[in-house]
């Protein structure tokens, strides 16, 4: 496979995408939902997850390295391509566009969020309740916010079918169609647990009432 | 009153040699029934004159069969690329601008040169192996289900449409395009070329070669002969992942 290298990068980079990357971002939008269920069930949650054993070697091999490999590889992708959705206005290929627009989206938005919490906790910060509050306490924030959890989970869901055609584990037209409604799916449910916890940090009160009404969530 | 006739608008877009700058000039010619873009072309060169009344060269195109199977007449018409054989007059809206396909070197006006796409016929060697020393006998036979599912395949007429369509064909990337593609699917399902199938494989993986495909699949969209290209590249990668694995771990499969 020496020979290959541009082939095994691709499929290195499709397969980093939903293995860890994927994994890793539906495990953390599902740890953040704690949030919705109020201060001290978040604050306990993160620091049940801050404290994992072996943290260090966890956060490099599962988080960074392939996020950043997936992020240098991607660009290099995204600006092999000339988009042209403007003459062939087909629905995958507006996917294909909107795939490269959300990585971009993305890699700003990961880098600032990374920045601001992963690196803030470095220098001394304690990632907690409160220090999302703070981060969340203007319309502009929320809306970045917003803006970058959507390009994320869009990215996510998308890639997870262009995963599953570039592997060959998807092959007729009827078995790629089935699994654009799944990741269509897949894109709202992750989405709605996304929303759900950066309105929570915004308005706790308002989620601490519907709790009690609504024990389901 | 001949100045009632009806007339049809062209915008040409032209180029006089492989170097010089492109530039655009109108045509009009007189309308006659079930003309298609190759009859229009036909009647400017028969009078080289643009819609400003000036003497011009005439533009020059490839064609062959005139009946959308040899390939060679493809040019973008209104923005689509397509065989300007079947391109009719009466189905498009005017003025009718045609432009030869952009992922290809121009030669001259809408004449392009589309050795790239045989060149990666070649590199993927499209072909079935049967020369040797002595006569081989009969090949297997290949039941008539899958001779009829292969000759789908087998329309490819290497026009260059579904290359021109790929948003990864372009001159940031040595992406082959769909087409050579779907010709390896092809020889691998020959009774023939299957023997020959894992050096088809290894040849995909190369540089510029299948993985660099994107999923926009444009080109099953735009294909004029209906060919399932998009199918053919998901089972090539299926069929590349496992092959991938037979040279990376090896394997004793026969």
């Amino acid at each position: 496979m020496a020979q290959h290298k541009d082939f095994a990068l691709r499929r290195l980079h499709s397969l980093l995408g939903v293995i860890p990357i994927g994994l890793y971002l539906v495990q953390h939008l599902t740890v953040n939902h704690f949030a919705t269920r109020g201060r001290e069930e978040f604050n306990a949650a993160a620091h049940f997850m801050e404290t994992l054993p072996f943290r260090y070697f966890l956060e490099i091999f599962v988080i960074f390295l392939p996020i950043i490999f997936h992020a240098v590889f991607g660009l290099y992708i995204t600006f092999q391509a000339r988009n042209n959705v403007n003459r062939y206005g087909y629905f995958r290929n507006w996917m294909f566009m909107i795939q490269r627009v959300t990585g971009i989206i993305t890699l700003i938005f990961i880098a600032w969020h990374v920045w601001e919490t992963r690196v803030a906790a470095a220098f001394g910060a304690e990632v907690n309740f409160n220090m999302m509050e703070e981060i969340l306490d203007n319309p502009i924030m929320i809306g970045f916010y917003v803006v970058g959890v959507l390009s994320t989970v869009f990215h996510f869901s998308n890639g997870l079918w262009s995963f599953f055609v570039s592997w060959g584990l998807a092959v007729s037209p009827r078995s790629q169609k089935i699994l654009t409604y799944v990741t269509v799916g897949i894109f709202f449910a992750v989405s709605i647990i996304g929303m759900r916890s950066i309105f929570a940090f915004v308005y706790p009160e308002w989620f601490a009432s519907i709790a009690t009404n609504l024990p389901i969530l | 009153m001949a100045e009632e006739k009806k007339m049809i608008q062209f915008i040409v877009k032209r180029q006089d040699n492989p170097d010089s700058a492109a530039y655009d000039e109108k045509f009009e010619i007189p309308y006659r029934p079930n003309m298609n873009v190759i009859s229009a072309l036909m009647e400017i060169r028969r009078n080289p004159v643009n819609s400003n009344g000036e003497k011009t060269t005439p533009i020059t195109w490839e064609m062959g069969c005139l009946e959308e199977v040899c390939g060679a007449c493809s040019m973008v018409v209104n923005g689509k690329p397509r065989q300007s054989c079947t391109a009719l007059v009466d189905q498009l809206e005017q003025p009718i601008r045609l432009e030869p396909m952009a992922t290809f070197p121009v030669v001259r006006d809408l004449q392009v040169d589309r050795s790239r796409m045989f060149d990666a016929l070649k590199k993927v060697k499209a072909w079935i192996p049967i020369d040797g020393t002595y006569d081989l006998g009969p090949g297997p036979r290949m039941p008539e289900t899958k001779r009829q599912w292969a000759y789908e395949l087998s329309k490819c007429m290497t026009c260059g449409v579904c290359l021109e369509a790929c948003p990864n064909v372009n001159d940031k990337s040595d992406f082959i395009g769909p087409a050579p593609l779907s010709q390896v699917r092809l020889f691998n399902a020959h009774p023939t070329g299957e023997m020959n199938k894992a050096e088809r494989l290894e040849a995909l993986m190369g540089d510029g070669g299948l993985a660099s495909c994107g999923n926009s699949q444009n080109c099953v969209q735009s294909c004029p002969k209906g060919i399932p290209l998009t199918t053919s590249i998901a089972a090539l990668n299926r069929d590349t992942t496992l092959q991938s694995f037979r040279s990376f771990f090896g394997s004793d499969a026969q």
